[in-house]
C-alpha cells in the first residue's frame, strides 16, 4: 500500500502521520507543497496537522492553492482515498473535498488534550480497525476546530453515515459534536483528532494505531 | 484604484471572538451594546484595469470562505 504524505510550510505532524502509517505497513513517499503531482501509484494521501502558512487569512486556505492541493483534488475526484487531520482537515474543507468549515473553538481557547471519541460509522474504510460505537482515546490540538455546517448539511451527512467520529464532550463547540466526516464516496476523511498522537506506547496511548493498522490493511487489499 | 475587501462571518454562524470582545466592553462598564460581530478588512492595490469583478472573484476564490463568510468590495 503506497501512500503520500503532503509537506506545507508549517507543517509539524508531516512526520508523526509518516511514522504512524510506516509501522502500519505502509510505503510512504513525503511530498512538497511545490510539487504539481503525486507519485505514480498512491493508494491514499494524507493531509497533516500543523499551521500551513502560518494559518493565514484562514487556516488551510493558502495551502488550499497550492500546487500540491490540486493534485489531492484531483486524486480524490478520480476516486482516491485522502485522510486529513487537523490542519489537513481544514484544508479539505478549504478545496471543497468536504463540506463545512472549522470555526474558532467556541472557547476561544487552543485545546491540547486527550478527548473521548465514539466511532460512528464503518460504512468506510478508514475506521476497520475499530468496532462501531466504539469509544477510543485520541488527542486533539487545535485553536479552530469548532466544526459548523448549515443545518441541511448536517442532516444530509448523518443521513448518509458519514459523520466518522463524534465527541463524547464536546471540547469546541462543533456542530453535532463531530470530530469527523467522510465525503459522499466515503474516501475522503477529515478530522481534527490526531491518532498519529496515539500510535505508540511512548506517546501515552496507543488507541490511534488501530486507526492506522486497519485502514493500511483495508486499503493494501482495496 | 484600491479596493476594499470586508469579510465578515455570516449572520447565524457563532462568533466567538465578537463575544469575548462583548463580554469585555461590559466588564468595562460600556452596557449600550446588544452585540459584537468581528470581521476582517483586506486592501488590494490595483493596477490599471483591474476591475470589481475581478476583485469579487478573488473573493470567492480566496479572500473569503462563502461557506461561513460574507464579503463587500468598495473602490476607491
Amino acid at each position: 500500500m503506497k501512500a503520500a504524505v503532503t509537506v506545507f510550510p508549517g507543517s509539524n505532524c508531516d512526520r508523526d502521520i509518516a511514522v504512524a502509517l510506516r509501522r502500519a505497513g505502509a510505503e510512504v513517499t513525503m511530498v512538497w507543497h511545490k510539487e504539481d503531482r503525486l507519485p505514480d501509484g498512491i493508494d491514499l494521501v494524507a493531509v497533516p496537522g500543523g499551521f500551513s502558512y502560518g494559518d493565514y487569512l484562514r487556516c488551510g486556505a493558502i495551502a488550499a492553492q497550492s500546487p500540491i492541493a490540486r493534485a489531492v483534488s484531483d486524486h480524490a475526484v478520480r476516486g482516491g482515498y485522502v485522510l486529513g487531520v487537523c490542519n489537513g482537515f481544514q484544508v479539505l474543507t478549504e478545496l471543497k473535498l468536504l463540506p463545512g468549515a472549522l470555526l474558532r473553538n467556541a472557547g476561544l481557547k487552543y485545546i491540547c488534550r486527550t478527548v473521548t471519541l465514539r466511532v460512528e460509522s464503518q460504512d468506510n474504510l478508514f475506521a476497520r480497525g475499530y468496532a462501531l460505537g466504539q469509544r477510543i482515546e485520541i488527542p486533539i490540538a487545535h485553536h479552530d476546530g469548532n466544526y459548523y455546517a448549515d443545518g441541511a448539511t448536517l442532516d444530509r451527512l448523518e443521513g448518509e453515515g458519514r459523520v466518522a467520529f463524534r465527541y463524547l464532550g464536546n471540547p469546541n463547540g462543533s456542530q453535532r459534536d463531530i470530530a469527523g466526516i467522510l465525503s459522499e464516496n466515503g474516501r475522503v476523511l477529515g478530522m481534527m483528532p490526531h491518532p498519529e498522537r496515539a500510535a505508540d506506547p511512548g506517546h501515552g496511548g496507543t488507541d490511534g494505531a488501530a486507526f492506522f493498522d486497519g485502514m493500511v490493511t483495508a486499503l493494501a487489499h482495496a | 484604484m484600491k479596493a476594499r475587501v470586508t469579510v465578515m462571518l455570516k449572520d447565524g454562524v457563532l462568533d466567538p471572538q465578537g463575544e469575548a470582545i462583548r463580554h469585555a466592553l461590559g466588564a468595562l462598564g460600556f452596557d449600550g451594546v446588544g452585540g459584537v460581530r468581528q470581521g476582517k478588512v483586506i486592501e488590494l492595490d490595483l493596477a490599471d484595469g483591474t476591475g470589481e469583478a475581478e476583485v469579487r472573484a478573488m473573493c470567492e476564490r480566496l479572500l473569503a470562505n462563502t461557506v461561513i463568510e460574507s464579503y463587500r468590495v468598495e473602490l476607491a
